[in-house]
């Protein structure tokens, strides 16, 4: 396995794993604040859907040109992984609340058990569609992470098989404790996530827009060394300033 | 027509999110990386010298504005 293949499965698995998290706790607390029917066919019907946009856009991908392919895909990322990596820094530095899945967790109970209940071809539609859109927006993510890596990597399967890893792991937990999974460190998980969307991104911009690296595919270890230097730095300044103003406020 | 539209701001919220500028930016540096790679120019440092540059920037408009 190379070094791109290698990064390539550790990164679907630790960013379809953040998703799948976050997929549970809805799944969780439409299933316990309104019953594990409506919640367990939300999550068929939105994994149904899923399925079919992997099958329709799986090989349609697999027919583009590489370099098209990894120009686009390339750009795709860094933009989606610069906002990954931003949310992640304004964490870090304390401009932003953590991610807290306990609290996500509360407030989706909260509201499933104030909402009224109105049946629909036999399920209670608000546990139902709860379930489906929360399985359908975060399963969205696994499957554009899934199909652009893969893709512009030259193999879906493997992006498949490390995303599938991820879900084995987070379905296997949550099933044996039944609660969120609020003890995965997911706000690191989402800081390497950005990190590492971020670099495959730099990655094939620059060799979808017809530049060499130097070093081949093992240039791609130097530009995921330089953004988490310079994302570590970031925090650092942020965090910085942020006492500076801080200290300024409690003076004044 | 209003579903097209809430199909178009789902994706633009998807894919740009929160700060366009990003996008903008992005789309740039590839472009003139595209540039100097198409004139025999040795190009590979251009985007890795300018993601912290926009990284920071969108940084600072996401502080200004919370």
């Amino acid at each position: 396995m190379s070094t791109g293949d290698a990064f390539l499965v550790l990164s679907a698995f630790l960013a379809s794993g953040v998703e799948f998290v976050e997929a549970l706790t809805i799944v969780l607390a439409a299933g316990l604040a309104r019953g594990w029917r409506s919640s367990l066919a939300g999550l068929g019907a939105a994994t149904i859907v899923l399925a079919v946009l992997v099958a329709a856009l799986g090989p349609a991908l697999t027919a583009i040109p590489l370099n098209a392919l990894r120009i686009v895909v390339g750009a795709l990322l860094l933009v989606f992984g610069l906002q990954w990596l931003r949310k992640a820094i304004l964490r870090a530095s304390g401009y932003k609340a953590l991610h807290d899945e306990d609290a996500i967790f509360a407030r989706e109970i909260a509201e499933a058990e104030g909402a009224a209940h109105v049946e629909r071809a036999g399920v209670d539609w608000y546990g139902f569609t709860l379930a489906f859109k929360g399985v359908l927006l975060e399963g969205l993510e696994v499957v554009f992470i899934v199909l652009t890596f893969g893709s512009a990597q030259g193999s879906i399967w493997l992006a498949a098989a490390g995303a599938a890893a991820a879900l084995v792991l987070v379905a296997g937990v949550g099933i044996a404790v039944r609660a969120p999974l609020a003890r995965v460190p997911e706000n690191a998980m989402k800081f390497a996530v950005g990190v590492m969307l971020t670099t495959f991104g730099i990655f094939w911009s620059v060799e979808g827009a017809g530049a060499d690296w130097p070093g081949g595919d093992a240039a791609l270890l130097g530009v995921l060394g330089f953004v988490v230097l310079f994302s570590f730095l970031l925090v650092r300044l942020l965090r910085r300033e942020r006492t500076h103003l801080r200290t300024a406020e409690v003076q004044a | 027509m209003k579903w097209l539209s809430r199909f178009g701001r789902f994706w633009w919220e998807f894919v740009i999110g929160d700060d366009w500028l990003v996008a903008v930016l992005v789309v740039i540096g590839i472009g003139a990386t595209a540039v100097l790679a198409a004139a025999g120019v040795a190009a590979w440092w251009l985007l890795p010298l300018a993601v912290p540059f926009v990284l920071w920037l969108s940084l600072r408009r996401a502080i200004r504005s919370a």
